[in-house]
């Protein structure tokens, strides 16, 4: 890429001077550091580039990287199991620049205010761009979360999304929250609008009856005279994580025998370079490239982890690549093989974070984008409240914006407990920024999105909590079914993450006292999975909420007390 | 989507009669046949895997990477996580599938003729996280493999 133009240049100082930050992001790119973050030589002639999990997110938002991503067992100490400074000295990113801004969340809130917003498909149009001007032949993957996670994608059912990702450009995409928007709708989409220009592939998606396949295990192209397969893996635990009511005829899973006949067929056909889209998650990967061999890369989502370098995982054929490519439109990873003679020789990846004042919008992906929104604008743009604190979401228990949801969904429904998802995706807001209708979604538009009320006993409430401890914490990746843990509100507890299923919960007190396994409380929650839950939409009682109080107080966060992770490098 | 909708048609044609009905009707297999196994009322009714274990006459197994046994690691129903066991161990006479934690642990038993492909599916049904266990029976020797199947309450994820 060329150095900054003169209007570039401009944008971006206008950009900054709206923060009130101008002489900060002047004295940045005055070093230069905007250009060097963009400038990555084209190498060898198979091009590969990759973004996932960016929950619709089609405007430049912010999105702080996790201060707990603890990792257990093999995984400790291991990429993706390493935040803040850790990370950085793990990948030889120099602390407090602009790197260390976009894979860390170490000085947060100024480092936002520097180096301003990320993502955006405009700007990731304008990047594409540059990156394929370079790279004839070039492919852009899709690794999935893509169809939800805004209020646009919500009303449009996808629509603004599928149509944004053709603009893009996007050749192969793979899936899981795309699911939730019902088998008919996924295959509505993946049989017309995406017909002769995008390949949704999946190899561990099957009917439940007969075992037949529901889309194209893989996608084989030729790029600049070498035959390149890309297999599909979808979230193989869509159906237990999600409502399985909504897929019911379909079969998911890990499905390692049916990975390695497939990596061999297109190997039989000729492929040289053979990658996986997966939405696995990181640990499942890993465990994956041990296991099936022939595999060169594995391009992975689900977990959210923007890991600067790949890790590489000798198997008995050789060895595979596994990257991570971050979330929420943030990042933009680039995998380069040089293929001699039908083999790789070598390779080069590098996973671009995307900051949108320094990658000027493309018209028109801009223009689609105006157009999604038009329709919506003023229900989108209402001021609900301003937030005093810093909210966010990610990290293994809890997140500001979760608190704030269960916060709210307590209060007005008049419960003891509350419990909030363990999702990975949402927008995070600075201090001083008003919270809007657009933001709330951002954290809560899901398809069952019911809020809910229940009675149970205590007995229950340390299950339920036994059980999604388990999908996180099982030593074992296959067992582990994504996300986070469960957010609590109101019940304090002890975590011994190493336990074993039924003794990592402990200590659980209510205002000070022990919960009795008996009694019976109030508990409020949202995102039923059963079929046929009923509820106000949980975006609707939190709205309430925030119109009612209008400032939002810094969040005190509800922690459980941590036992056995000192030392680990996965929390801050 | 590439599937065989006169297939499904037909089993779904056959209603509530099952797809082992359909079968049936279809001539592929004789009711005496799936009929003629004796039923095994100790086995089956055992309340423990120890007790089903000696109700099919396994007093000692050993394992054998030759008995394959394929279920999820994590079950998406827990009223029908799909098992398949094949054997190919040479004189294969019967393979059982237990499960361990359920009330009774035998969920299955398959007896084979001499030369039968060693390889069935069946839907299991588990209340709860257990062993999922395949005992197949050669020549004479008994021989397991085992695998756990996760049972959750779902919901969270992504």
């Amino acid at each position: 890429m060329s150095s900054m133009n003169r209007r570039e240049f401009l944008q971006l100082l206008a950009a900054a001077s709206a923060t009130g930050m101008a002489l900060d992001a002047r004295s940045v790119w005055a070093a230069g550091k905007g250009d060097a973050l963009y400038q990555v030589p084209k190498f060898g002639n198979v091009h590969l580039l990759h973004f996932t999990d960016c929950h619709a997110q089609l405007l430049p938002i912010h999105f702080r990287e996790p201060s707990v991503n603890l990792g257990l067992a093999g995984a400790t100490g291991k990429a993706p199991h390493l935040v803040g400074e850790h990370l950085l000295k793990a990948f030889g990113i120099k602390p407090a620049g602009i790197e260390a801004h976009a894979f860390t969340y170490l000085n947060f809130e100024k480092a936002a205010k520097t180096y301003g917003k990320v993502g955006g498909f405009a700007h990731l149009a304008t990047l594409v761009k540059r990156l394929r001007a370079d790279r004839p032949g070039a492919l852009l993957l899709d690794g999935g979360d893509t169809w939800q996670g805004s209020a646009t994608a919500l009303w449009s059912k996808g629509q603004d999304m599928v149509d944004a990702c053709k603009l893009l450009g996007v050749d192969i995409m793979a899936g899981h929250w795309e699911f939730t928007l019902g088998d008919k709708r996924v295959l509505e989409i993946v049989e017309k609008d995406f017909k002769g220009k995008i390949d949704f592939v999946a190899q561990n998606i099957k009917t439940s009856d007969f075992g037949d396949k529901v889309f194209e295990p893989y996608s084989l192209r030729e790029m600049n005279g070498v035959k390149v397969a890309v297999i599909g893996q979808a979230f193989p635990y869509t159906p237990i994580a999600n409502p399985r009511w909504m897929i019911p005829e379909w079969t998911f899973g890990i499905q390692d025998d049916n990975m390695q006949k497939t990596v061999d067929e297109v190997r039989a056909k000729g492929a040289q370079v053979v990658v996986v889209l997966s939405h696995n998650g990181m640990d499942v990967d890993l465990k994956m490239a041990s296991r099936v061999t022939g595999i060169d890369a594995i391009l992975g989502g689900h977990t959210h982890d923007g890991v600067p370098q790949p890790s590489v995982v000798k198997n008995a054929g050789g060895q595979t690549l596994v990257t991570n490519a971050g979330s929420n439109g943030k990042f933009l990873g680039v995998l380069d093989f040089d293929v001699k003679n039908g083999k790789i020789s070598d390779f080069r990846y590098k996973l671009l974070p995307v900051f949108s004042n320094l990658l000027p919008a493309d018209a028109e992906m801009s223009a689609l984008i105006d157009k999604v929104r038009a329709p919506h604008k003023a229900k989108l743009e209402e001021k609900l409240a301003v937030s005093e604190g810093l909210l966010y979401r990610r990290g293994n228990f809890n997140g500001s914006w979760d608190q704030l949801i269960l916060d709210a969904i307590m209060e007005v429904q008049g419960a003891d407990i509350g419990f909030s998802p363990g999702f990975r995706w949402g927008s995070t807001i600075l201090p001083g920024q008003a919270i809007t209708f657009e933001h709330l979604m951002d954290q809560t538009a899901i398809t069952y999105p019911s809020a809910t009320l229940t009675e149970m006993k205590g007995e229950q409430i340390k299950s339920i909590l036994e059980d999604v401890g388990d999908n996180l914490f099982n030593p074992d990746p296959y067992y582990q079914q994504g996300g986070d843990m469960v957010r609590v509100g109101g019940l304090e507890y002890t975590c011994h993450p190493n336990a074993k299923i039924g003794n990592r919960i402990q200590d659980m007190r209510l205002g000070g006292k022990p919960l009795d396994a008996d009694k019976t409380y109030k508990v409020a929650g949202w995102a039923p999975v059963a079929e046929g839950a009923k509820g106000e939409p949980v975006w609707d009682v939190v709205a309430r909420y925030l119109r009612d109080k209008k400032t939002i107080t810094p969040r005190k966060l509800n922690l459980p007390k941590l036992v056995g992770m000192k030392g680990n490098p996965g929390i801050a | 989507m590439e599937m065989n909708p006169a297939r499904r048609t037909v089993l779904r044609g056959a209603g509530s009669l099952g797809a082992l009905s359909a079968l049936v009707l279809a001539g592929v297999l004789k009711p005496t046949a799936v009929y003629a196994a004796d039923w095994n009322k100790a086995a089956f009714e055992a309340k423990d895997t120890a007790g089903a274990l000696k109700g099919i006459g396994a007093a000692s197994t050993s394992e054998s990477k030759d008995l394959m046994l394929k279920v999820p690691d994590i079950a998406e129903n827990g009223a029908v996580v799909p098992v398949d066991v094949t054997c190919n161990i040479p004189k294969t006479s019967s393979i059982s599938i237990l499960v361990e934690k359920n009330p009774s642990p035998l969920c299955a038993h398959f007896e084979f003729a001499n030369g039968a492909v060693a390889d069935v599916s069946a839907r299991l049904k588990m209340g709860q996280t257990s062993l999922v266990k395949a005992v197949a029976k050669a020549d004479g020797k008994f021989y397991t493999a085992q695998k756990e199947v996760k049972v959750t309450v779902g919901g969270c994820g992504g």
